[in-house]
């Protein structure tokens, strides 16, 4: 066990872990009284009580909650990685459409990376990728998104639910990792990608929406690259099966503010310049149907 | 490394007591932490202004000077969308744009709203903007400001979460930087579509701003009795 190699892997994905053991003194003095103190057979012992004072009780919530982020991108990876070279993209995307989901999927790819060399940098093991079943039929592959990988438009559907599903579940997970300003940093630097992502998927639905071959039911209302109300603007049987990821959206008091009365504006505006979060429960449960 | 050791004027410790931040936070905010000092691995705040000239709108203290920094941007973008709806480059787009810019002018007036309520007495004045370099004659003039503000919201949001210590701004913060970042996708692509997540890192991570980074981009375009002070505010 090399102590100054755990603290600069560390200190790679937190700037501030010297700083945490810093309250009472640096990170090395506070090691050394310990081990004049402890055996060398407790080692392990003692450095975890030093992180657990220095980190309190965040680091189960941190890598829990990368652990979790981890999760929903294998999800989105795979989805893009089957979805993309796919006969119903490859048919009635276009050129334009194939790069831009491209790109997301590539996007996707290199979050799962990142989200693996965090947790190993953290000292833990990242989680392998669960089995997926994304026609969301919990191993029956028979769910309510069969045959979706031929289907340009259940497709597109699934991909704005996953992103707007994802800007909400980092959302929701942030105030975990408010102590660690790193890690905080950078899965909110994913957040904001997310819903890059998000408002350019709901432009090509908004423009496949009129496209000749089009399933007419799939697309309902006016969409934006927002989310109004609690709107998915996804039709017909898929409806149903996407609406928790937007139900509580349309909320309009933020912090005990009514949008709509200090703003004069409608509760579509109120609702649509705030994203919600989803607890992590709420994420899981959504999910759950697509991991066997 | 640099260091000040003596504490900024007596407001910012008022402001500080009164939010009831904790002792901890303070010690780091007045840069006194001998221990870290020691170690010299962290950078303070305040090397960079003269206190002497710095003259600007002061934001305070602890998660307020956090929340009147997010104001202070929320109004820049909220009065440069309102100037987008009544010029010439605003009458050149598309039906469709025009919803567009409307929609967005809505949100950032919104967030400019939520802020001031949320900061009460403790919000910092209304702004004079200062968009003589803004082209608001063609539709290409438009999209590149939006761009530049939106892309920077982003940015500021991302870099400035990690300075707010109550939960619930933390969320709020969130709340608002995804809808920035819709916008952001949103103008890029009217710009050049499928541009709409570019200018990411290796990672494929936004790039986030430290709020004195943000603010040297903010003052730009505010007029200069409005120009924000960076006294204070994390490097």
């Amino acid at each position: 066990m090399n102590l100054q190699n755990i603290f600069s892997e560390i200190e790679k994905v937190d700037g501030d872990v010297y700083d945490r053991m810093d309250t009472r003194r640096s990170a090395m003095k506070q090691f050394a009284n310990f081990t004049g103190k402890a055996a060398l057979a407790t080692m392990p012992l003692v450095l975890g009580s030093m992180f657990k004072k220095a980190y309190g009780q965040t680091p189960a919530d941190v890598i829990g909650t990368l652990q979790f982020a981890l999760t929903l991108e294998y999800l989105e990876a795979k989805f893009y990685n089957i979805g993309v070279p796919g006969v119903g993209v490859q048919t009635n995307a276009g050129a334009a459409g194939i790069a831009a989901l491209q790109k997301i999927r590539a996007d996707e790819n290199k979050h799962v990376l990142y989200l693996r060399t965090v947790i190993t940098a953290l000292g833990s093991t990242p989680i392998n990728e669960p089995t997926f079943d994304l026609t969301a039929g919990n191993g029956s592959n028979a769910g309510p998104f069969l045959g979706w990988e031929g289907n340009y438009d259940v497709f597109l559907a699934m991909a704005q639910t996953f992103e707007d599903t994802g800007v909400r579940a980092y959302k929701g997970a942030a105030g975990t990792l408010i102590n660690n300003k790193t890690v905080l940093t950078a899965a909110l630097n994913v957040h904001s990608v997310e819903a890059k992502h998000a408002a350019h998927i709901r432009q090509m639905r908004r423009a496949r929406a009129t496209a000749p071959g089009a399933i007419a039911a799939a697309y309902v209302g006016n969409i934006k690259p927002w989310i109004n109300n609690a709107e998915s603007n996804i039709g017909g049987p898929f409806a149903a099966p996407v609406q928790p990821s937007y139900n509580g959206e349309e909320i309009t008091v933020q912090g005990g503010i009514n949008i709509v009365t200090v703003a004069s504006v409608t509760a579509t505006a109120a609702s649509a310049s705030f994203d919600e979060p989803l607890s992590r429960a709420a994420v899981l449960a959504i999910v759950d149907p697509f991991i066997v | 490394m640099k260091r000040q050791l003596s504490p900024p004027p007596l407001q910012n410790e008022k402001l500080i007591s009164s939010f009831g931040i904790q002792r901890r936070n303070m010690l780091k905010f007045f840069g006194a932490s001998a221990a870290v000092v020691a170690l010299g691995t962290a950078c303070n705040n305040d090397d960079d202004v003269d206190q002497n000239t710095d003259t600007g709108v002061f934001l305070g203290a602890g998660d307020f000077q956090i929340l009147n920094f997010a104001y202070a941007l929320e109004q820049l973008e909220a009065a440069f969308y309102i100037q987008v709806l009544a010029s010439p480059g605003f009458n050149a787009m598309s039906v469709l744009e025009k919803e567009y810019m409307t929609d967005i002018k809505d949100h950032e007036v919104i967030h400019r709203e939520y802020f001031k309520a949320a900061l009460g007495s403790n919000a910092i004045k209304g702004l004079t903007p200062n968009f003589s370099a803004v082209d608001f004659s063609t539709r290409a003039g438009i999209l590149a400001q939006a761009k530049a503000f939106e892309d920077t919201g982003v940015s500021a949001y991302n870099g400035a979460a990690k300075y707010i210590t109550d939960l619930n701004y933390l969320l709020a913060a969130g709340k608002i930087v995804s809808v920035e970042a819709r916008h952001a996708a949103l103008i890029r692509d009217l710009i050049s579509n499928g541009s709409f997540a570019d200018d990411l890192d290796v990672n494929a991570l936004d790039i986030d701003k430290t709020p004195t980074a943000v603010v040297d981009i903010a003052n730009a375009f505010l007029a200069n009795d409005s120009k924000i002070s960076k006294r204070g505010l994390p490097a």
